[in-house]
């Protein structure tokens, strides 16, 4: 079990938990949490290393659980599992959408340590929704905010602002985590480009360790061959924007 | 030339080795992925006549030597799981669906809705140790592991697999049982039934509270329980229970199995363990002089009369 070090609000709905202790692990890694007595989940690193810890929205019993534990108390943390993204080449376009930031903010401070020119498209619902953007400045990426209800950057969805900085900028990678249907969008976008891509998904996760089969899409598994994919592996999903499995390994629409 | 090819009740598995219920086989897409790495026949989750969410998480328990799952039987129920057994046969071999039913009415209505999908066989799953009302409830007295038997055989014309419990204390008699209600082969074992419980949060660590237990852990368990089977049934039996190099599954090969399954192997080697269970099985019988796997069925028993 892990002990809560920090507990804080990042936004109305974003919440992020630092522990005392310390796991190593690759950006877009994710890790299983158990709230005792309520539900385990997973959840990606958004801290790694010394003071790990996940950043999180609230959005049913496990997460609104979770967002009740206080300094001092201590939850179960299993993992690092899955892969995580790669840096690949020397000037790369972030596009996280909501809470899908958590997963990037560790990849846009390793890519600018390693050198790399890190542009960033925060997409968010409004403007006290946009996470991690001191975070991202801080670590010396060019940031690009969008928001559905116009209140701060462009008004519009993150692929329009990442389509118009493809048209003017030359990427060697495009990095994606958020709703489905934006990395749908991103991946038309790079393939139109030709450049590469690497998106985190997510999907209903039991076991974490690839074998229950829940997390299954078109026969790869999320916590395993996952969360990370690249354009070969997305464009071969045919499931990919469009169904999921539920708790009992029905087919149903995203 | 070595021979790793069996057949099981008029099954022609190109090697010994299956794919075990409830690992990766949700998705018929899944089961094609298995077969592609090599397994020779997939054996779906366990289907019911309604779906089923299954138990509320934490589900799996790491350990040292194998792992604590409580699943709780999740499934789409038999209805729409056609398409995933569409989809599986395009693996290529067998594929044998798995099935749990609270009575013998409801599993004689799913074998034989099972039959209907495609699959080349029935599992009975008689043995799950954390689903109330199924599984191992209704598989741990001789007399209901019988009647449920005579019911699925009655109901569906391609062999019925009874998979048993080893939370008994004669798993043998349960193998005769099976025989006695006209299954066609054995499988043996299911998970051990247990529990893990964290000191830290003073409750145990599954949803369910109580799990079963698989992999290198129980794998003597296993190879006890079909020595003994082997040894009180006429019909084939199947081993399952840790198997996850060449010589696990020999040993169950000669305490008397014909083919074995492997799930929680795929946890630790990922699905390349079936391809490597059988490079080593093949080299085992080069070095020893096999050139056919049922020479070696058995062969761990004083010899028969």
């Amino acid at each position: 079990m892990f002990t809560i070090a920090e507990h804080t609000q990042e936004t109305p709905s974003i919440k992020t938990i630092r522990f005392k202790e310390t796991l190593s692990a690759t950006p877009a890694q994710f890790v299983m949490v158990w709230v005792p007595g309520v539900d385990e989940f997973p959840m990606s690193a958004s801290y790694t290393g010394h003071g790990f810890g996940i950043t999180y929205q609230i959005l049913g019993d496990g997460t609104r659980a979770l967002a009740s534990k206080e300094v001092g108390d201590r939850i179960g943390i299993r993992g690092p599992y899955g892969n995580g993204f790669v840096l690949h080449g020397s000037r790369v376009l972030v596009v996280a959408g909501g809470a899908g930031m958590a997963a990037l903010g560790p990849f846009i401070e390793e890519a600018a340590a390693k050198g790399a020119a890190v542009d960033v498209v925060i997409g968010a619902r409004t403007a006290e929704e946009i996470l991690f953007e001191k975070r991202s400045m801080l670590a010396g990426g060019r940031i690009h905010i969008s928001t559905d209800d116009g209140t701060k950057g462009l008004k519009g969805f993150a692929t329009e602002l990442a389509s118009s900085l493809l048209d003017k900028e030359r990427y060697d990678c495009m990095y994606a985590c958020g709703p489905e249907r934006m990395i749908v969008g991103l991946l038309k976008l790079a393939t139109e480009k030709g450049i590469p891509i690497q998106a985190s998904l997510e999907r209903l996760m039991k076991c974490g360790i690839g074998i229950c089969d829940s997390c299954a899409l078109d026969g790869k598994h999320v916590c395993k061959d996952g969360p990370v994919f690249s354009e070969t592996d997305l464009r071969a999903m045919a499931e990919l924007g469009k169904t999921k499995l539920d708790h009992a390994g029905r087919k149903v629409p995203i | 030339m070595t021979h790793l090819g069996v057949e099981i009740c008029g099954l022609k598995l190109k090697n010994p080795t299956m794919l075990a219920s409830g690992v990766l086989d949700e998705t018929g897409r899944s089961m094609l992925e298995v077969a592609c790495a090599g397994a020779g026949a997939v054996v779906t989750k366990s289907v019911g006549a309604q779906p089923r969410h299954g138990h509320p998480s934490p589900c799996i328990v790491e350990l040292q030597d194998g792992l604590l799952n409580a699943m709780g039987l999740p499934n789409p129920g038999i209805d729409i799981y056609a398409a995933e057994i569409l989809e599986a046969k395009m693996g290529g071999v067998p594929v044998i669906g798995s099935i749990f039913g609270g009575d013998e009415r409801e599993i004689a209505d799913l074998a034989s809705k099972m039959q209907v999908t495609g699959v080349d066989a029935v599992e009975l799953n008689l043995s799950c140790p954390h689903a109330k009302g199924y599984g191992a409830e209704i598989g741990s007295t001789p007399e209901l592991v019988e009647s449920v038997c005579k019911h699925a055989k009655r109901a569906c014309s391609i062999p019925v697999f009874a998979k048993l419990t080893p939370n008994t204390s004669s798993i043998s008699s349960l193998a005769q049982a099976a025989e006695r209600g006209g299954a066609d082969a054995i499988v043996a074992i299911n998970t051990l039934k247990g529990m893990a419980i964290s000191p830290v949060a003073k409750m145990p660590i599954l949803g369910n509270k109580v799990g079963g237990l698989s992999g290198p852990a129980i794998r003597p368990v296993g190879v006890r329980s079909v020595y003994e089977i082997f040894e009180a049934v006429k019909i084939p039996v199947i081993g399952v229970g840790g198997i996850s190099c060449g010589y696990d599954a020999l040993e169950y090969i000669m305490a008397g199995a014909v083919a074995v399954q492997i799930g929680t192997g795929v946890w630790s080697e990922g699905v390349g363990v079936f391809g490597k269970v059988c490079r080593e099985i093949m080299q085992f019988m080069d070095e020893n002089g096999y050139s056919d796997i049922s020479e070696m069925v058995g062969v761990a028993h004083p010899a028969r009369p």
